[in-house]
């Protein structure tokens, strides 16, 4: 019988090795260890066997059975493996072709431009105030000390409405407007972006355009202060290492009055096509608030000051995106605004 | 304006270049727009003087010119036809370099040589229209006495440089080469040197010879008159001509140069009449009769009306005041004895007269401005020693001087502390009164403010504040120091309806729209582009009187122009397929002056959006505009909207449209673009719109809103497949699904709408999916088909709608 035992043995391991599939080896399980499968019935003559054979043999059939269940069960794994393995490659696909369309749309780059300044100005706690487009001559001009007859007012070619009335050349009669309902309290910490019009259309002008006012009034406050503001504004906005200038210029509604320059972000400063080969840009507008302008308001200029900024965001916009002709940005043809 | 280098050398000691001063003047404030550098290029060009002009034997269009050039005598072959024997000319001869690299060789014109080339006032990089009209389009004539051989640069002074200056509106001032320098003195801390007056007077008086009277004071403050007899007309020297040139004003004689350079010099505009033609040697400054006329130099009959301030002799108008001078007193040829005029204007009167007029000159632009009334006397000093020195004038004996009221010299104050809380600087009183004598303020010291004297000229200071800024500009912008605010915190935040701008805006990019900007302003032909009938309201406009075209000469009462504009801008450029959102105002005329401005959200829709290679294109359509309507007011918690079909505006299709109600309050619309629209606007595909008020919508928003427990038991859906008329919409059914489902009734969503084969016409078919779900059990199949049951049969009671 043990000669029969490791027959078996024998068989079922070269069997074993051979078999391809998993139904395979299952027949195989049925062959050797069924009910009817060649070790039991090895097992079952085991009654004839002498009591002293018996233990002997049973070992040597369990042994037999053991060793074939292993086989079995590594061959199963090894088969199992396989067939996912199989099953994975036929999976396959082709990792390349592009992702489905996952169609968000876009802001104007105006309007990012406005909120990114946005962003970097209720950082720095200022709230955003909002006024008509279509505005007094008192509010637009008169309150910010530009009375009629003020040569200035050539510097700003209006459309008018009536001889009252007109559609704003900035956004600074915001300002005005903030002041006389917020008088006589401080501080007051606002900007004002929104539409502004111009009598003015060629490649660099547009009749209607966008500007950012900003304006703070408080105790002790000072040009140092706007100066820092205004730094710290075109750090966040161009870059951390841009560095600013201001020069002296007149608008009516601030004294002192300044250009301010950020160093160009094209070239660093050295100079490019950008710059005009000057290694700066102009962005923006300040000054200190006019005591004529902080009187007409209501405020006393012995207690308070008042510093101001605006900015041409179309300006802005451009020098960002590196966009050359301003008239893109009118245009709405949805090809450059999918850009943004 | 625009000035010389040189010409500045004459009265500050200017140690840096041309380009330095620029910087300089720029960061305080005068800003160089530019420098040009005359005479680039230009070697070894010298004066010569033809000696014969014979014609060229084998070529009609060319002369061949005998030049004498001093050193020698050289043959030119030239095309110029304004050149004769004698002339001065300049010459580039052989060896010589002209701008642009061009070196001068031997040439052969015709099978003659030529030495060289006679040059043109454009060859020399002057510009042609300051030069003699003889000179132009030909060869520069040069005066006969220029030397022969001389080099052309130092005699055209064309080493020179020119400052132009972008003058800021209160620097006028500034429109004076004399204040330029002073404040070139203040910036290099140096002194200025003033031109020294001095002239020989005839013993006639000048009592004897002129008559001024001033009617109308209230617009001429100061009348100042001198009388020079015996002038001799020529051409005003070579370093007149060219200072002249630099500011861009072409030489005419000495006389008539004479007064345009006192003008540059000092600010001051003079005007010369011919004394001889002046009727009983008379001036009378008063205001125009209405209707009167007279010719003004450039040959035009004007009409005045009363507002016109006149300058008239004993008879008639001989000059508009400050602005143009009369045809019949000018100066000619002929002019023996003349009067000159230095007078303040009202500098309004002279703006709305130069406007009325259409006539910008150097004064006139002067006067606008306003200038200094303690300088007219020392303006008409300067310009009668200069006819003296140069047109040998006799100058009579005194002045004639009318004046009125003139402003007292402001004395301000200015405090230390003032100064540098402003600035944010720590200066001390003494280097801010450095400041102040730099500038050639008088000052008077005190502890901790000093007391300044602004000069007549600085007409632009008036309280401390600008002198605060003279410091800031003159003490340098960049030494002010770099510091944050540093008072109270302040909350930086966004109003509500800020906030809800932004969540509005995310819900429409994340639905694929684009957001476009248009102009505020539209053509009164848009309302009938789109439909709009004659009465209807949103044709009551604002009009802008002054447009740029009529094209926008009216403000918007509606989006849908803009945004079909921008749809049809699109389709044209092949874009057909397209989702556009614009946030703006429209304006709507009120009773009160100002318009009322509400801020409208519209979109447009067409098209389908870009298809993927594994994806359907999602199509857009009425129902995908519609759709994100429903995101928009769900973000916003607004339930209480409604759709209406009911009258429209024009540019709707009638059966694919309907009006936004939140509750019964209109809010705006939603529909299918008018295909006869649609076609107006060449838009290829059906093309769907919206707009609405934003202000009523975001009133409407809630923006708390709380968490819905996820439920513990779970759900049980059934399907509703129905047939229903036709002209049932489909929101009735729904609602009353919803309305019979005994609070079990979780969910209702539409899934298919159905019309065609088996189903018979005029019906359709609805097929939805019902939710039911109970917060406390576990639905049983019985309690689910007792609702279930009840829908259905209220569905066919009210509607008669049949289960499929
Ligand atoms: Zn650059």
């Amino acid at each position: 019988m043990l000669e029969k035992l490791n027959e078996i043995k024998l068989k079922a391991q070269e069997e074993l090795k051979n078999v391809k599939t998993v139904n395979d080896l299952v027949s195989l399980r049925v062959k050797y260890l069924g009910k009817k499968g060649e070790l039991t019935s090895v097992l079952r003559g085991m009654g004839k066997l002498s009591p002293e054979e018996r233990p002997r043999v049973g070992q040597a059939a369990n042994e037999v059975r053991e060793l074939i269940e292993s086989i079995l069960e590594e061959r199963n794994n090894q088969l199992k493996e396989e067939a996912l393995h199989q099953s994975l490659k036929k999976e396959t696909i082709d990792i390349t072709l592009p992702g489905q369309n996952i169609l968000l749309g876009h802001k104007h780059p105006i309007t990012t431009v406005i909120d990114q300044i946005k962003e970097i100005f209720l950082g720095m706690g200022y709230t955003i105030a909002e006024g008509p487009e279509i505005e007094l001559d008192y509010y637009n001009f008169e309150a910010l000390n530009l009375p009629p007859d003020h040569p200035a007012r050539d510097m700003q070619d209006s459309f008018y409405i009536s001889d009252e009335v007109l559609l704003r050349t900035h956004t600074s009669p915001v300002q005005v407007r903030v002041m006389e309902k917020t008088v006589p309290h401080y501080p007051v910490k606002i900007i004002c972006p929104g539409k502004v019009y111009r009598r003015d259309d060629d490649a660099t002008h547009s009749p209607m355009f966008h500007q950012v006012e900003g304006l703070v009034i408080d105790k002790n406050l000072s040009m140092s202060d706007l100066k820092g503001t205004l730094r710290t504004f075109a750090r966040q906005m161009f870059g951390e290492d841009r560095q600013i200038r201001l020069r002296p210029s007149y608008f009516p509604f601030t004294e002192p009055s300044a250009e301010v320059d950020i160093s160009c972000m094209m070239c660093g400063g050295e100079g490019c096509r950008v710059c005009s080969h000057t290694g700066w840009l102009e962005i923006l507008g300040a000054g200190m608030v006019h005591p004529r302008v902080l009187e007409m308001s209501g405020y006393n200029p012995e207690e308070v000051n008042g510093f101001a900024f605006g900015m041409g965001v179309e300006r802005i916009t451009m020098l960002k995106y590196g966009i050359d002709d301003l008239r893109l940005l009118f245009e709405n043809d949805l090809r450059f605004l999918a850009q943004f | 304006m625009k000035v010389s280098y040189k010409w500045l050398k004459q009265y500050v000691d200017i140690d840096i270049s041309p380009k330095e001063l620029a910087d300089k003047l720029t960061m305080a404030g005068i800003a160089v727009e530019h420098v040009e550098y005359l005479g680039q290029g230009i070697k070894g060009v010298v004066v010569g003087e033809v000696l014969e002009v014979k014609p060229h034997p084998q070529a009609d269009k060319l002369v061949v010119c005998q030049v004498d050039l001093g050193r020698e005598t050289v043959q030119i072959v030239t095309g110029a036809e304004n050149v004769k024997a004698k002339h001065r000319i300049p010459v580039a001869p052989v060896g010589a370099e002209l701008p642009g690299g061009m070196k001068l060789r031997k040439a052969r014109l015709r099978g003659l040589d030529s030495f060289g080339m006679m040059c043109s006032a454009e060859e020399l990089g002057i510009d042609e229209a300051l030069v003699d009209p003889e000179s132009r389009n030909g060869i520069l004539i040069l005066d006969p006495d220029s030397p022969i051989g001389e080099d052309i640069k130092s005699l055209l002074n064309l080493d020179d440089a020119i400052l132009e200056f972008e003058l800021t509106p209160n620097r006028s001032d500034c429109l004076s080469v004399i204040n330029i320098a002073r404040e070139i003195g203040a910036i290099l801390k140096k002194p200025v040197k003033l031109p020294e007056i001095v002239f020989q007077e005839t013993d006639e008086p000048v009592e004897n010879l002129a008559f001024v009277e001033v009617w109308d004071q209230d617009l001429c403050n100061r009348y100042v008159a001198r009388v020079v007899k015996n002038v001799k007309l020529k051409p005003s020297p070579q370093w007149m001509q060219h200072y002249l040139r630099s500011a861009g004003i072409r030489p005419i004689n000495n006389v008539v140069d004479i007064s345009n350079f006192v003008m540059l010099e000092m600010g001051q505009p003079l005007h010369t009449f011919d004394y001889d033609t002046l009727a009983e040697h008379k001036i009378i400054v008063r205001r125009a009769a209405e209707g009167e006329k007279m010719f003004t130099l450039d040959g035009q009959e004007r009409t005045f009306s009363r507002d016109v301030l006149l300058i008239c002799d004993g008879e008639k108008p001989v000059a508009v005041a400050g602005v143009m001078g009369g045809l019949d007193t000018e100066v000619t040829d002929k002019t023996c004895n003349i009067l000159i005029e230095s007078a303040r204007f009202h500098p309004v009167s002279v703006r709305r007269t130069s406007k009325l007029l259409g006539l910008r000159s150097e004064s006139s632009l002067r006067f606008e401005k306003g200038i200094d009334v303690f300088n007219t006397l020392e303006a008409v000093h300067r310009a009668a020693q200069l006819m003296a020195d140069l047109a040998e004038g006799e100058i009579a004996r005194g002045v004639i001087d009318v004046v009125g009221a003139v402003p007292e010299p402001t004395v301000i104050t200015l405090r230390e502390k003032k100064v540098n809380e402003i600035l944010g600087t720590s200066l001390t009183i003494s280097q801010i009164n450095g400041i102040m004598e730099d500038l050639r303020f008088p000052t008077e010291i005190g502890r901790d403010e000093i007391k300044v004297t602004v000069p007549t000229y600085r007409q632009d200071i008036s309280r401390e504040i600008d002198l605060i800024e003279e410091v800031a500009r003159l003490n340098g912008y960049d030494q002010i120091p770099v510091t944050l605010p540093h008072g109270v915190t302040t909350e930086g935040k966004r109003t509500r309806y800020q906030k809800l701008e932004d969540l509005i805006k995310k819900c429409l990019v994340g639905a694929g729209f684009m957001e476009v900007i248009n102009y505020s302003f539209i053509s009164p032909k848009d309302f009938d582009k789109i439909n709009l009938p004659e009465d209807s309201a949103l044709r009551n406009v604002i009009a802008i009187k002054n447009p740029l075209s009529d094209e926008q000469s009216v403000m918007r009462t509606t989006l849908v122009p803009g945004l079909l504009e921008t749809a049809s801008r699109n389709t044209n450029r092949r874009n057909p397929n397209f989702a556009f959102f614009e946030w703006g105002k429209i304006f709507l005329p009120r009773e009160d002056k100002l318009p009322q401005e509400p801020m409208m959200l519209g979109g447009v829709i067409s098209g389908k959006m870009e298809r993927g290679w594994n994806q359907e294109a999602q199509v857009l359509d009425f129902f995908y505009l519609k759709g994100v309507l429903e995101v928009i007011f769900h973000r916003l918690g607004i339930k209480n909207w409604s759709l209406k079909a009911e009258s429209f505006p024009g540019f709707l299709h009638p059966g694919r449209a309907g009006n936004i109600f939140l509750g019964d309050i209109y809010v705006g619309f939603i529909g299918e673009i008018h295909p006869s629209v649609q076609e107006k606007y060449h838009l290829e595909n059906r093309t769907y719109i919206f707009q609405v008020y934003l202000h009523q919508i975001m009133e409407a928003a809630e923006e708390v809103f709380k968490y819905q427990p996820i439920p513990k038991y779970p759900a049980v859906e059934r399907d509703m497949a129905l047939l229903v008329k036709e002209s049932i919409p489909a929101e009735n059914i729904t609602q009353t699904i919803w309305e019979n489902g005994e609070n079990i009734l979780t969910g209702v969503t539409l899934f298919d709408v159905y019309k065609g084969t088996q189903i018979p016409e005029g019906y359709k078919s609805l097929a939805y999916a019902l939710t039911f779900q109970s917060k406390e059990k576990t639905l049983t199949d019985d309690e689910v088909t007792a609702v279930f049951q009840k829908i259905n049969e209220s569905l066919s009671e009210k509607f008669g709608v049949e289960l499929r």
